[in-house]
């Protein structure tokens, strides 16, 4: 966490708004002089004061975690005026989709070289030891549960539950199904809870 | 009559709804939160401004990711949709390692069985998985991209 708010060096936040950097200003510590784009960015898209109002509403602990993702959302939308970082949100939730068929698919494989491991008898296991041969393995258990979610409305994909909220959200290319928003009200994309 | 067919975002701004307003086919009058809350974490012409950068057939799309990026923000004040980005980077982080082992316990029950089953597909990398087109030029953060901000991890 850098401070800029030394007597002769200007917060970049101050800079881009050409105002004097006071001691106490909120941007400071967050936005060092040495990175005006990240500032510049996080000014074009959400606005110094939506910015400051966010900031005041934190802890001071978590205010450089917050800027640290505002800025990363900011360039995301700069590079990406139609979706922003929200693509990532989706591409990522396929992949999470694949890899857990892909999983389900390596434990049916795993679980059927198992019963076959048990069809032959263990000709090195140790005279007398009691190996479970009859005992069929269980299946690995996932380490996160993916989708262990309900599905909302009318998506057909997999979708993320955050540790408050869950939020599909499908791109047009994702599904064939057109879900209703723009002028058509409703909830948030595929029926997240608003 | 003009109440009624006032846009959202006009309801709200407790302005004229204009024939060409930008707002009006993205926010309608009948989802006065969808635009609440893109205002409170953007502003209005924050929003305007990023819906005239999208072309004209996309900013319908535009609209509902904003708001989507909004709405995270307001569940999230700290991480927003980051966070999000970074619990998927997690999991799926998660579940390579997981197949990863599977597939080592398959290789070796293999060495018995050779014959019975064929060979598990190896997975190499992440990027193995898309198949489809990426918007923009690269933005999106790569599965194993060093670069990318942990959040969440600390926490």
């Amino acid at each position: 966490m850098a401070s800029s708010s030394s007597y002769n060096s200007p917060c970049a936040a101050c800079k881009f708004l050409r105002r004097k950097c006071m001691p106490g200003c909120i941007f400071a510590p967050y936005f060092p002089p040495e990175e005006p784009q990240k500032f510049a960015n996080v000014h074009k898209i959400f606005g110094a004061s939506n910015v400051s109002k966010l900031l005041n509403e934190l802890l001071p602990h978590q205010r450089e975690d917050a800027v640290n993702s505002l800025a990363y959302e900011a360039e995301a939308r700069v590079k990406d005026p139609v979706y922003g970082c929200v693509g990532a949100i989706s591409f990522l939730q396929r992949q999470v989709e694949r890899l857990q068929k892909e999983l389900d698919a390596a434990n049916a494989d795993l679980i059927r070289y198992a019963c076959n491991d048990h069809i032959q008898p263990e000709l090195s296991a140790p005279h007398g030891a009691m190996h479970q041969v009859h005992q069929p393995m269980t299946p690995r258990q996932r380490p996160v549960e993916y989708n262990n979610t309900r599905r909302m409305g009318n998506e057909g994909g997999g979708f993320y539950q955050t540790p408050n909220f869950q939020y599909p959200y499908h791109l047009p290319w994702n599904d064939n199904d057109i879900h209703r928003y723009g002028g058509g009200g409703g909830g948030g994309g595929g029926g997240g809870h608003i | 009559m003009m109440n009624s067919t006032r846009c959202a975002a006009c309801k709200y701004l407790r302005r004229r709804c204009s024939p060409d307003c930008i707002f009006s086919p993205y926010f309608p009058p009948n989802n006065p939160q969808r635009f609440l809350e893109v205002h409170r974490i953007y502003g209005a012409s924050n929003v305007a401004k990023m819906l005239e950068k999208a072309p004209v057939n996309q900013r319908a799309e535009a609209a509902n990711s904003i708001h989507y990026e909004a709405h995270c923000r307001i569940k999230d004040p700290v991480y927003g949709c980051a966070g999000i980005i970074t619990l998927l980077n997690q999991q799926i982080n998660d579940a390579q390692c997981e197949l990863a082992k599977i597939q080592a316990e398959i290789a070796a029950l293999n060495g018995h069985h050779a014959d019975i089953l064929p060979p598990y597909q190896q997975i190499t990398d992440a990027s193995s998985f898309a198949n489809y087109p990426v918007e923009g030029d690269g933005a999106f953060p790569a599965t194993h991209d060093p670069s990318f901000p942990q959040f969440y991890l600390n926490s």
